[in-house]
């Protein structure tokens, strides 16, 4: 599989700089090589999707993991933006969020998230869920390879 | 971690797929899942969305909380049957799953600009493919939380 030669690159958009470690920590101890970039808000999430300054240089993700509740942007704004981009709209978004309201998981499904994950609250618990999502996302499915 | 409110309450699951061997491993695979579920299989994309759509003998037909889509369909092709679920205001809600012998990338890279929710390549090895099945199953109906059934609320 091509996916074992070259890094998969990461996404988090994630403003909890706890739940931004733990998330890292569980894709360190992934089988497969990846990449986690992880940005803050909202804003600079589509400034590292559209490469501008200072995200000129970057690759673009093969996976998006966003939260909702963002500064600056909100992630249901971010979502839109990347799902209506001609460039940007294949990257698949894992919504990964606090909130398990039945508004929020149907509105995003709505603007094309790939998948809605509440996040548990118990540590390990969330450790669990990002490798679940590595193990379905990196070993199963077939991401787009246009993106980049 | 289940979205559903009543776990008693099957989710309903629709595979179009048009080999009945796959078909049948499948149906094996998702009866020995922890969560109650109910499998829907149309063999050809006409069908599935005659099922989508409660057409003729799908009126009391269920709307499916999750879609696994083959692309090679006979009358009408996966990919079309995809566009027109995610173009219905409707319909667009529902993850779509494709499952396919293809690992094409301009297949893939389609799918994704039609928005399938994921693309999965088939593996030809029948074992396997029911590892698939059970790692779909627990993806999405345990860790993934589901678009609620009574959007109509919403």
């Amino acid at each position: 599989m091509k996916t074992e030669l070259k890094p998969i690159d990461i996404l988090l958009v994630e403003d909890n700089p706890g739940d931004a470690r733990l998330a890292k920590e569980a894709l360190k101890d992934s089988k497969l090589k990846n990449n986690l970039f992880i940005v803050n808000d909202g804003e600079e999430a589509m400034k590292f999707l559209k490469k501008e300054n200072p995200y000129e240089d970057v690759t673009r993700p093969d996976l998006i993991l966003l939260d909702l509740n963002l500064p600056k942007k909100d992630g249901r704004e971010v979502l839109k933006e990347i799902k209506t981009d001609e460039n940007l709209k294949r990257i698949p978004v894992v919504i990964l969020t606090m909130s398990k309201a039945e508004e929020d998981i149907f509105q995003t499904y709505n603007l094309h998230a790939n998948c809605f994950i509440t996040k548990p609250i118990d540590l390990d618990q969330f450790i669990k869920v990002v490798q679940s999502i590595e193990n379905f996302w990196l070993t199963i499915v077939k991401l787009p390879n246009g993106a980049k | 971690m289940n979205s559903k409110e009543n776990p008693s309450t099957p989710i309903n699951i629709l595979l179009v797929e048009d080999n009945p061997g796959e078909a049948r491993l499948a149906l094996e695979a998702l009866k020995e899942s922890r969560l109650k579920n109910k499998l829907y299989i149309m063999e050809d994309g006409e069908e599935a969305l005659f099922f989508l759509y409660k057409k003729g003998k799908y009126a009391d037909a269920p709307t499916p909380d999750l879609i696994l889509l083959d692309l090679n369909l006979p009358k009408k092709n996966g990919l079309e049957v995809l566009s027109i679920i995610k173009h219905d205001t409707r319909l667009k809600q529902i993850p779509v799953i494709i499952l396919s012998i293809s690992s094409a990338e301009e297949d893939i890279s389609k799918a994704y600009n039609l928005y399938a929710n994921c693309f999965i390549t088939k593996p030809i090895d029948l074992d396997k493919f029911t590892e698939v099945i059970k790692t779909i199953e627990d993806f999405w109906l345990s860790t993934v939380k589901l678009p609620p059934e009574n959007n109509e609320k919403i």
